[in-house]
């Protein structure tokens, strides 16, 4: 019966999926400020402010690389992504369709739904730090693969079922939870920071310096883990949403904005999430890793239950539900587009099955860092065959959109620059040691050129 | 009543964020802090059903 009332909730709700938005849709792009603020302040800040401490980075490494690579991520979504949004106004799906047919967006979807399910476990991963506290949960640490004791394994299954149940009947619910969330949230990770301080010996703004330096970000990384310079933060700030910026997913949100400067509203959360949150989250981490027996310990639930008690430990679990939660149900609906007349509610349980697996291994929060990098890459070259396809290709007297007009089931230029550039990129990493962080500028370029190349080739 | 449910949403932030900068500044312990983020997070959410709407 609630399954009912939903499907028929959600088959009420108009997203303009296959036409462009109308004008009595679009929103004001200061609108966007909000949403891109809530976006980013989620689970995942609780994990990559550590990891950057446990990469060695130095202090001034890290201002000055957040600064510069968020602000190159909110360029990427203002000049890349919303001027194409605003003047196509579809969904990414849709103009993938167009440009590169429907099985080869099929097989996007597939790979995003996979990347989605990863991230979701990871989440669920974060959550079950904070859940196990009661029970004594021993700590995965950063070396850590497989699950290290059978608490975590009950704690991460209970934790995915009902994660998936949520998913399956009560996607609105989570979303509202979310949204009550987002300001306290952003609060808690500040509050938190600030409170152990002293601690650390921070008294006042003249001490932090010194004491970040030493003490914070040290610049020697922990034992097992890569060294990160300026530039792995830089890069990792910059392309750590290079799926949804250069690689062009925002294109379904920003389509609903008057103006390509709704691609600046995401320097709210650039700068609340990426850089305090991080920050922060990073703050709290050296003060567990100066009180720990186990330097290679790594668990967001303890570490913000010691600066922030029961408000700690209820933020970490709320921020990786919240995050979990819809990504398995855009996890769902992306597997879906491989056969629509699959009911939703199976798709999404099969999705939390997939994820809750996921989560079980710890290795997807320690290596979380690679991941997000690898999702964005995976994704990226689909982003430069639209770019490409929108203002390159009329220029050269291509056809644009070319299986639509051609009625064709994939788009050889596009499936092709999508795979060399894969190709190219784990080249770069095998043969010559470039790290996963620095491939995506060189691998835009290459799909860039390989889509314009192969268009003019398979004219 | 919605100012009420304003200024109570604005008292449950309030006592997430001002304690631990009273904790920073030597005037609270850590601990009577954790108390008051926690009271802040249930008035904050008390409020924020009210202020904010589905």
């Amino acid at each position: 019966m609630k399954l009912t009332e939903l499907t028929e909730q959600l088959n009420s709700v108009e997203e303009f999926e296959r036409e462009p938005i109308p004008p009595k849709a679009i929103k004001k792009w200061t609108s966007f400020f909000g949403l891109y603020a809530g976006e980013h302040t989620a689970g995942t800040e609780f994990v990559i402010g550590p990891l950057f401490v446990a990469h060695g980075v130095s202090t001034g490494d890290l201002l000055g690389g957040l600064l510069v690579g968020n602000i190159l991520a909110v360029l990427s979504w203002a000049l890349l992504c919303a001027p194409i949004a605003v003047r196509e106004r579809i969904t990414l799906y849709y103009k993938l369709e167009k440009i590169c047919g429907p099985t080869l967006t099929k097989t996007y979807n597939v790979v995003n739904g996979l990347m989605f399910c990863f991230l979701a476990g990871s989440m669920i991963a974060v959550s079950a730090t904070a859940v196990g506290i009661p029970f004594d949960l021993p700590l995965p640490k950063l070396t850590d693969f497989y699950p290290n004791s059978a608490t975590w394994v009950i704690i991460v299954l209970v934790i995915g079922l009902v994660t998936t149940l949520v998913a399956m009947l009560g996607y609105n619910l989570i979303s509202y939870v979310a949204n009550l969330a987002a300001p306290w949230m952003f609060l808690v990770f500040v509050a938190a920071a600030l409170a152990v301080l002293p601690e650390l010996g921070v008294h006042s703004l003249g001490d932090f310096w010194d004491v970040a330096n030493t003490k914070i970000w040290t610049g020697t990384p922990l034992e097992g883990q890569s060294k990160f310079t300026f530039w792995h933060v830089m890069f990792f700030s910059w392309f750590c949403n290079m799926a949804m910026h250069i690689g062009m997913a925002d294109m379904s949100i920003l389509r609903y904005a008057d103006s390509w400067k709704a691609g600046l509203g995401s320097v709210s959360g650039m700068f609340l999430g990426h850089y305090i949150a991080w920050t922060a989250s990073g703050i709290l981490y050296s003060i567990f890793l100066l009180n720990a027996t186990d330097k290679l310990a790594f668990a967001p639930g303890p570490v913000a239950y010691y600066a922030a008690g029961v408000a700690g430990i209820v933020c970490v679990i709320v921020a990786g539900w919240t995050t979990a939660n819809p990504t398995i149900y855009r996890a769902g609906l992306a597997l879906q587009s491989l056969s629509p007349q699959w009911k939703t509610w199976k798709v999404t349980l099969i999705v939390g099955l997939i994820t809750t697996i996921a989560a079980l291994f710890p290795a997807l929060v320690m290596k979380l860092l690679d991941f997000v990098a690898l999702y964005g890459l995976l994704l990226m070259p689909m982003g430069a065959v639209i770019f490409a396809d929108v203002y390159l290709l009329p220029k050269l007297n291509l056809k644009v959109e070319k299986a639509e007009k051609e009625k064709l089931a994939v788009n050889w230029a596009a499936g092709l620059t999508w795979i060399l550039t894969l190709v190219f990129c784990l080249a770069l990493n095998l043969l010559v040691g470039i790290e996963i962080f620095f491939l995506g500028l060189p691998g835009w370029f290459v799909a860039t050129g390989l889509y314009v190349g192969l268009s003019k080739v398979l004219k | 009543m919605k100012l009420l449910w304003y200024l109570l949403g604005g008292l449950g932030l309030g006592l997430t964020i001002i304690p631990a900068i009273m904790v920073f500044n030597g005037s609270l312990s850590s601990s009577e802090n954790k108390n008051y983020m926690t009271i802040g997070m249930i008035i904050w959410f008390l409020a924020a059903t009210k202020l904010i709407k589905r």
